[in-house]
């Protein structure tokens, strides 16, 4: 039996009916989101829906980073819902943050009535207008037959070459028309990705043949496109030094004798180091991100450039390439990979193992539990290898994209591009709505906690094995470490006055709490905590004078690390 | 001769007809303040495609916008019109008469 198969007499369906229809055929199992007048269709038919299980949010936003946890985790586009008007713009920071980590996430909004579009209606936004700079594409769709070509189409655009957010905006009058479905169309699932060309493959090869100290710099398009393997393949065999962006942790595990870590504004000093010094950089599925390049004037100044990548439009944009290759990083490396040479480059690699031995990464206070570093590797020490790892953005994300010991790809879950806060807690959400499985701990700031504190309601509500390791230290820590190092220390706008009781606050959302500052046995407290089942906070107190190290200064090139 | 058509390119791109692929394609010129000085768009044949023209300046960011405006969903082919093409000098000496 085919998908496509036709029922023996049409069926009359409402357009909301349809989209529910499509979406369980599309293999939708979870969404997250919230009703509101302009959609209420759609919940209307999404009740009846035996095999889709609905996450009702508390906040928009937390919809959009559960459908991104979910995808991020799995591979797969997952879906959230929003009302016209607010609810759409409660949506939009998660749709920009999916679109600039390149995330498959299918945004489902609903619209005033199309008699009513355009006339300030109650609740109307212009929400094609505001998210075409966001979406890798949006529809506003017309009629309910449309449904049956957008919302496959939306599916197979955002799984489709570089991922995205795709944005289908539904006027309340499309979800209710009713229409005969004589054919259901096939789900929509990415496009098959054509074969490089062999010209540049080969010219690919004789660089790397030639090069006396090449550098593998992997970046999030490993990731997406499921390449890790290939990628470690690559680097043993023609035995290159492997750097990874932030998106691209975990891609090359942490013991890997060939990785020297994570490069930019925070990385590894031996990474960084190296890559000045390189004649030729293997760039896969990265985009010369400023926050990975430093100054980009004097980012590699040797280096030869190869690029792979499957976004043309990154080839050459920031950094001109040698030999550009556009396609599915894993296709590409599959196919370079027999023109690839054994090396050895002696001289090279001893010179890497000297700046790995005098320059390596720092991670002070590793055996207190109670320090930045220390509880990173305490959280680790109580997980397996298929625990999920999320974090906010500030201090405890580098922190923990330092000190974590990373082993496989799409296990850890940070906000690169757009770097938001409140992504960790309702992104973990997701992760763990997607692998009920698998243990998620988030790591969070007080900041960012705050930002989306309101899902912590959701996680008791779906019972969902989140861990939420709070480095509280009451202050933006990240924006106190840049004043402090960079305005003269005129520290403003970043102490907070008031801080909430973490531990109080959990247990008013129903969730467990565990405060490490009061455990007698800080280590055993956290194991219990990390390994009984169900959501919880774990709240731990972090002097505000810890900082990030090392860090490139604002503009400097990545060679000006301060605190090596 | 110095026309409104100096050190300018024109870009032809064809797009599906609806109406949000003005906003797309502008868009694409309007976030990277690239000031697009033309645009003229007309339908083709039956109407389901349409054909933009863009008059931009010369800048180092042309090629990619081009790469830009290849990836949107809605545009089927973007050309670049030879340099000696005066589409928009013939336009504007039609209006300017
Ligand atoms: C939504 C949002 N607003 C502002 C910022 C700017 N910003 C970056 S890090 C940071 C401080 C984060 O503080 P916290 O979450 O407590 O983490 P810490 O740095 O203290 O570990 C701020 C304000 C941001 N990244 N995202």
């Amino acid at each position: 039996m085919t998908q496509a198969e036709s029922p023996a007499k049409p069926e009359r369906l409402s357009g909301a009916e349809i989209v529910v229809r499509l979406l369980e055929r599309q293999g939708i199992r979870i969404l997250a989101g919230i009703p509101g007048s302009a959609n209420l269709p759609l919940y209307d038919a999404l009740l009846h829906s035996k095999i889709i299980h609905h996450v009702l949010t508390r906040h928009e936003q937390g919809a959009g980073f559960i459908a991104q946890g979910m995808a991020r985790a799995s591979g797969q586009p997952a879906v959230c819902f929003a009302t016209s008007g607010p609810g759409t713009t409660n949506l939009l920071t998660a749709i920009a943050d999916a679109k600039l980590d390149s995330i498959p996430v299918v945004a489902i909004t609903g619209q005033v009535s199309r008699n009513m579009i355009g006339t300030d209606a109650f609740q109307e936004v212009d929400t094609y207008g505001l998210t075409i700079p966001i979406t890798k594409h949006n529809y506003l769709v017309n009629s309910a037959e449309e449904l049956l070509k957008v919302i496959p189409n939306a599916f197979r655009l955002a799984a489709s070459g570089r991922p995205g957010p795709v944005l289908i905006d539904i006027p309340k009058d499309v979800q209710l028309e009713q229409v005969d479905v004589v054919q259901w169309p096939e789900p929509g699932k990415a496009d098959s990705n054509p074969p490089a060309d062999g010209l540049l493959l080969a010219a690919a090869a004789k660089m790397i043949a030639e090069s006396a100290r090449p550098i593998l710099y992997l970046g999030g398009g490993v990731v997406h496109s499921g390449a890790a393997e290939q990628a470690r393949l690559l680097a043993e065999k023609a035995n290159l030094p492997t750097v990874t962006t932030l998106l691209a942790l975990g891609t090359l595990a942490v013991d890997h004798p060939l990785l020297l870590g994570m490069l930019g504004m925070h990385g590894a000093p031996c990474a960084n180091l190296s890559m000045d010094e390189s004649d030729l950089l293997i760039v896969v599925g990265a985009r010369f991100d400023d926050r990975a390049t430093g100054k980009l004037a004097e980012f590699c100044p040797q280096a030869k450039v190869i690029h792979i990548d499957i976004d043309p439009a990154e080839l050459d944009k920031l950094r001109a390439s040698h030999v550009a290759i556009g396609g599915d990083v894993g296709t590409v490396l599959e196919q370079l990979l027999p023109l690839i040479q054994s090396q050895e480059r002696p001289v090279w690699q001893a010179r890497i193992q000297a700046l790995k031995t005098n320059s390596p990464l720092r991670l002070p206070g590793l055996d207190d539990p109670r320090s930045p570093y220390g509880l990173v590797r305490a959280v680790a020490d109580c997980l397996d290898e298929n625990a999920i790892i999320a974090t906010d953005v500030g201090q405890h994300q580098m922190w923990a994209a330092q000190a974590y010991p990373h082993r496989r790809p799409r296990r850890w879950l940070t906000s690169g591009g757009l770097g938001t806060m409140g992504f960790g807690l309702p992104t973990a959400l997701g992760a763990a709505l997607a692998e009920p499985e698998n243990t998620v701990a988030c790591f969070s700031g007080d900041g960012s906690l705050l930002m989306n504190i309101q899902e912590l309601v959701t996680a008791a509500q779906e019972n969902v094995n989140v861990k939420v390791v709070l480095m509280n230290n009451s202050t933006l820590g990240l924006v106190h470490q840049q004043q402090t190092m960079f305005y003269g220390e005129r520290t403003f706008a970043a102490e907070f006055t008031h801080v909430p009781d973490f531990v109080a606050l959990a247990q008013a959302c129903g969730v467990r709490a565990v405060n490490l500052d009061t455990a007698a046995d800080p280590r055993a407290a956290l194991a219990e905590a990390l390994t009984s089942r169900g959501p919880c906070l774990i709240h731990c107190s972090i002097n505000v004078r810890e900082k990030v190290y090392p860090i490139v200064p604002p503009g400097a090139p990545n060679r000006e690390m301060l605190g090596t | 001769m110095q026309n409104i058509c100096s050190n300018r390119t024109v870009l032809e791109l064809t797009v599906n007809n609806h109406p949000g692929v003005m906003s797309h394609v502008v868009g694409l010129f309007s976030r990277r303040a690239y000031n697009v000085e033309g645009i003229l768009c007309l339908p083709v044949g039956d109407g389901d495609t349409s054909r933009i023209w863009l008059l931009v300046n010369e800048d180092k960011r042309l090629l990619q916008m081009i790469k830009q405006a290849e990836k949107l969903e809605d545009v089927q082919k973007v050309r670049r019109l030879a340099a000696d093409d005066n589409l928009f000098a013939r336009l504007e000496s039609l209006i300017m008469a």
